[in-house]
């Protein structure tokens, strides 16, 4: 029996590591706002405080404390919608939009972190309660590697190949290969495309793959994690250089292009790759039926 | 922006020939030749914060997305 103040010590530490880790562990551009780094970790910390009480609440035993749990789900919801809102109001003022679907996965995210979190605090010091404080550390590490793990996801180099594509005209209109991308026409917008635009052609691995880049949530997410990185020369009210994503209809790959501020393929490439596939967007055909039967 | 499936509008018309258009919702610009034509579409388009599409019949619009 242990004593109950290393108990619930040992599940905040959890916890709280647990949300720091995934909080630095967060890709681009968000949240690189000081006080959303704060706001997240003091979520986490009450997150993990919630998870730690659990355990001595069981063994005093106060049955009744742990319906506080379900008070706690409630109230870490209320994170998605706060991330879906400020995202959501952030959309108004930027160039390139992130979408509704990166902004739904990103929020589902950081609610789900927190669970996380939860459940790393509560089985940390259910190690501690039962089996005393070096179980609950080595529980407590297998947990944060675990919640690193579970939160990776898949990314777009996963699920397709990359490889530069051309860029060309075919009359006015812009093509990667054999893609149209656009109608073009200013002469002095086509010239700047041709010297300074850059063409990626990305090839599915299979049906699945295909329909996933096929959503215009993911293909917004693609582009707006390049431009966030490498940026665009889209300005306000100059919107002809956007940067687009279109497929070949019949051939099921896609063809991006952009006029970057610095026009380097192999970073473009290594942008995309890194973009992570939305659950959203996410398609599994291959798993029903009707999919696999189709795709042969 | 990337889904310029609905509410794209043609905000001006840049022709030379006056036959290839007629009068309907948005202002037709005439101009005297490839270089004023030219001139025409750039200034519109960023005057309306709207791109200039080629018809490749001497036509030029000029469309906000």
């Amino acid at each position: 029996m242990q004593d109950y103040g290393v108990v619930i010590l040992i599940g905040v530490l959890t916890g709280f590591v647990d949300r720091w880790v995934m909080l630095r562990n967060d890709y681009r551009n968000y949240p690189t706002y000081p006080h959303g780094h704060l706001t997240h970790l003091t979520m986490g910390f009450i997150a993990a405080g919630l998870g730690a009480v659990a355990v001595p609440a069981l063994a005093k035993p106060d049955y009744v404390a742990i319906t506080f749990l379900a008070l706690a789900a409630q109230h870490f919801r209320e994170i998605r919608n706060m991330e879906r809102e400020s995202l959501g109001k952030l959309e108004e003022t930027k160039i390139i939009k992130r979408g509704t679907d990166y902004i739904e996965g990103i929020a589902k995210v950081f609610e789900a972190r927190n669970y996380l979190v939860i459940l790393a605090a509560l089985l940390s010091s259910g190690a501690t309660q039962i089996w005393g404080w070096p179980y609950g550390i080595a529980v407590a590490l297998v947990c944060i590697l675990l919640s690193l793990k579970l939160m990776a996801g898949a990314k777009m180099g996963d699920i397709a190949d990359f490889k530069q594509g051309k860029l060309h005209f075919s009359g006015s209109l812009l093509m990667v290969e054999d893609v149209v991308i656009m109608n073009v026409g200013l002469p002095a917008t086509r010239e700047k495309i041709l010297a300074e635009g850059l063409g990626i052609i990305i090839h599915p691995h299979d049906d699945n793959a295909r329909l996933t880049i096929d959503s215009p949530g993911q293909r917004m997410a693609m582009i707006h994690d390049v431009v966030s990185i490498l940026g665009s020369k889209v300005d306000i009210s100059e919107p002809e250089l956007m940067p687009m994503a279109r497929k070949h209809v019949d051939k099921g790959y896609l063809a991006f292009f952009i006029v970057a501020n610095e026009p380097d393929i192999e970073s473009v490439i290594a942008v995309i790759k890194r973009v992570p596939v939305l659950e959203t967007s996410q398609a599994t055909v291959l798993s029903s039926l009707a999919g696999r039967k189709a795709a042969d | 922006m990337d889904n310029n499936i609905d509410n794209d509008t043609i905000v001006a018309v840049v022709a030379m020939d006056e036959e290839k258009v007629s009068s309907g919702d948005s202002p037709v610009f005439l101009a005297k030749n490839a270089e004023e034509q030219e001139r025409l579409c750039l200034l519109l388009s960023r005057i309306m914060g709207g791109v200039a599409h080629d018809l490749e019949n001497g036509v030029y619009i000029i469309v906000k997305h």
